[in-house]
């Protein structure tokens, strides 16, 4: 299936589409970054849902709201495999909320305008444009099909009306350009007012074409494409302070890449070994510096992190700092690595922490000291015991992601059976919300969840043996200055705020 | 690929499924059994679970690179733990041992090896053919290639290795991937010799040389088999 590249602004059309449920209700909050995450502060603001038939339907169409609520893919059930998001990335502003999908789709949501006729509806998104990023491809050479599933967005920081972000999957990065159009031009010379070419024996007259206002029409092109250059699959791509520059990393390597330039790439990490049957470890993630253009990080699957400086050579196999924690003898196991295994390293804003997610922990730490972490957040520790299960279904290998919050106070990760937590690194208090259809009320505060992990099971409490391994949120973001979340469940996603009395 | 004594019967399935459901108790500490014998039953059936894992891995077109490794990095330290003393030596005969395990694990541990080994030599074979232009090595200061080195030169550069790559490994490359551990070991000489018709019609032939022929014959049949299977679809397919 694909998606026109010029999707129509769906502004109205998406209020009808999120059905009578997501109404708001009742005065909306001051939002503020200071409120960190305590017990029942949280309110769902709209559950999102892009189905595949959304390219279908035309503004001048006149719909009956019943007939689209039927029609759409509401229901789990009816959910195909493609729906499944594997990004969400707010852009530097907050204004915008990417996400990509299994099926190569990038959707971007954008905040509802605030208006002093509708101020309750603020902190809402509705959809801003769609477009089929990556196409799935066969490789000839090796008879391999490459999947089109995005694995990673990032947003280019605005220089103009334009918006630019970067997508991939595992083998090609995409340049693109998003804009808005809300003119064209009418009254050209050679051609008529459907498009039909008028023979210019029979032109008379000459006139310069004008520019009419029209409907508004976003759309997307690809203004770049940086392929061939991995073997392995890309895991990350950053975009680099310096807005000049941004990297690629797959498993074993790592690309720098100039925006303008989609023929060559530098390579800076390389840990290939010269004999494959030597390989013990990969590269799992990695991220530039926020502020320092030289700098960057990427951890590995044996739990270390490499902090780079690239002044000190052009190939950075050696890294300037080392960050490992020594295992803890009394939790050995066999399976101590693969749990230690970091699946998402993220600067704090400041610039002066790194945070990282392993099987069961979140991980801080500081710059200035490599030896251990500064701070360790337990996730779902109940899991512990349950690890040889966990390997026999490779649930062991999932990959979740983590995030800050705008002033690095607060930050989030998510689990199984929809569950995410939140851990404010101030008051030491954590939270655990879920995110799922059943449970959420538009505008009603959101309930703390609490896993029981043994004896007397409360009433509100879900036993560990209860949880559902296949509802896992591995995708959160949020929003960079205000108290706005979004969290990925299936093809579900969620945006919650804080709602601060 | 893991040829030598896996093929793995129901039964042992099914009790390698129901020692997963105790959880893992081999790991408390507590728990008497831990406390008084090396948990030698439970590790096999994650060691057997380990293998599949593997098995099941690399017979993926393009295996997932960080569940390889893991997976077998978890295998050489369930590995090291049943055999704490000394390690087997690579004996190409089962040696008699008492218990199914053992064997399993003796057998095993030399073709594990092996196969581990050259099947993660595949990997780099099979990048190898088909290296795609490879980053520019830096050759100054990284952000610009250095004054001498014209765009375009660069990119002639980028092809050179690739094809460069496909010439030098000669037909021999190309056939790499294809797995004959199974008609390589000496389990498989008495039974060529058996099948073998009555006398030779010529001068006396050394053993070597004649299964030598018998190999190459099997290998063009598979190859000539196989490039049959591998005929892509025709169009409107």
């Amino acid at each position: 299936m694909v998606l026109q590249p010029n999707e129509r602004r769906y502004r109205d059309w998406s209020h009808r589409r999120l059905g009578p449920w997501c109404s708001p209700t009742g005065s909306p909050a001051p939002l503020s970054c200071e409120t960190g995450c305590g017990e029942g502060s949280w309110i769902l603001v709209c559950r999102l849902l892009v189905p595949t038939q959304v390219s279908l339907l035309s503004m001048e169409e006149d719909i009956d709201t019943r007939k689209i609520n039927n029609s759409f893919l509401r229901d789990h059930s009816y959910a195909t495999e493609a729906d499944i998001i594997s990004t969400v990335e707010f852009n530097h502003t907050g204004e915008l909320l990417a996400t990509g999908d299994k099926g190569g789709r990038v959707v971007i949501f954008q905040r509802e305008q605030e208006s002093k006729n509708q101020v309750h509806r603020r902190g809402e998104y509705n959809v801003y444009s769609t477009f089929q990023s990556h196409e799935p491809e066969f490789d000839y050479l090796k008879s391999l099909e490459i999947e089109e599933k995005i694995n990673k967005i990032r947003w280019l920081p605005q220089q103009n009306a334009a918006y630019f972000l970067l997508s991939t999957n595992d083998k090609t990065v995409k340049l693109w350009k998003v804009s808005e159009r809300d003119k064209r031009p009418e009254g050209y010379n050679l051609k008529d007012e459907e498009g039909r070419l008028r023979d210019p024996a029979t032109i008379t007259t000459l006139r310069v074409p004008v520019l009419r206002p029209m409907d508004l029409m976003v759309e997307a092109t690809p203004r770049r494409v940086f392929a061939n250059a991995h073997t392995y699959h890309i895991n990350s791509i950053s975009v680099n302070s310096d807005y000049e520059t941004y990297m690629s990393a797959d498993d074993l390597r790592i690309n720098l890449w100039n925006f303008e330039i989609t023929n060559q790439s530098f390579n800076i990490v390389d840990i290939k070994p010269a004999n494959m049957e030597e390989l013990t470890e990969v590269i799992t993630a990695a991220e530039f510096h926020p502020h320092h253009c030289n700098t960057f990080v990427y951890s590995s699957s044996k739990g270390t992190i490499r902090l780079c400086d690239m002044r000190a050579s052009a190939l950075c196999d050696r890294h300037t700092k080392f960050f490992e924690e020594p295992e803890d003898p009394s939790n050995r196991s066999f399976f101590s690595e693969i749990i230690s295994s970091i699946s998402d390293v993220k600067f704090s804003h400041s610039g002066r922490y790194i945070m990282t997610r392993d099987y069961l922990t979140v991980k801080v730490w500081d710059l200035n000291m490599e030896n251990r972490p500064i701070e360790t957040y337990q996730v779902h520790d109940y899991l512990r015991s349950k690890l040889c299960s966990l390997y026999e279904n490779d649930c062991i290998f999932d990959k979740f992601e983590c995030v800050w919050n705008g002033s690095d106070s607060v930050i989030m990760t998510g689990s199984y059976n929809n569950f995410f937590r939140m851990f404010d690194r101030n008051t030491k208090r954590d939270v655990t919300l879920e995110a799922s259809r059943e449970n959420s009320k538009p505008r009603a505060i959101l309930k703390p969840r609490k896993v029981c992990v043994g004896g007397k099971r409360r009433k509100d409490e879900i036993s560990v043996d209860s949880l559902d391994f296949s509802k896992k949120i591995l995708h959160t973001a949020w929003h960079p200055s205000e108290n706005i979340i979004a969290v990925a469940a299936t093809n579900n996603l969620y945006i919650f705020q804080d709602k601060v009395n | 690929m893991l040829s030598k004594g896996l093929k793995r019967k129901r039964e042992e399935e099914e009790e390698e499924k129901e020692a997963l459901a105790v959880d893992a108790w081999w790991l408390d500490p507590s728990h008497p059994a831990v406390a008084q014998a090396p948990p030698a039953v439970a590790s096999s059936s994650l060691f057997d679970l380990s293998v599949l894992k593997l098995h099941h891995s690399l017979r993926q077109s393009e295996p997932d690179l960080r569940h390889l490794v893991l997976v077998v990095n978890t295998l050489r330290r369930i590995q090291a733990s049943m055999v704490p003393t000394a390690s087997l030596p690579p004996v190409p005969s089962v040696p008699a041992a008492p218990g199914m395990a053992d064997n399993l694990l003796a057998s095993s541990d030399a073709a594990l090896s092996a196969s581990m080994a050259s099947l993660l030599e595949d990997l780099s074979h099979i990048e190898g053919l088909s290296q795609a232009p490879q980053p520019l090595a830096d050759e100054g200061p990284p952000g610009r290639p250095t004054g001498g080195a014209p765009p375009g030169l660069g990119a002639l550069d980028l092809l050179g290795p690739a094809t460069g790559c496909l010439l030098d490994d000669g037909l021999e490359g190309l056939f790499e991937d294809i797995d004959t551990s199974m008609y390589d070991s000496e389990l498989w000489a008495p039974a060529s010799e058996g099948l073998k018709p009555g006398p030779e019609d010529g001068p006396v032939k050394e053993q070597a040389p004649e299964l030598d022929e018998a190999e190459l014959d099997y290998l063009m049949d598979v190859l000539v088999g196989t490039q049959a299977l591998e005929r892509p679809p025709g169009p409107g397919r």
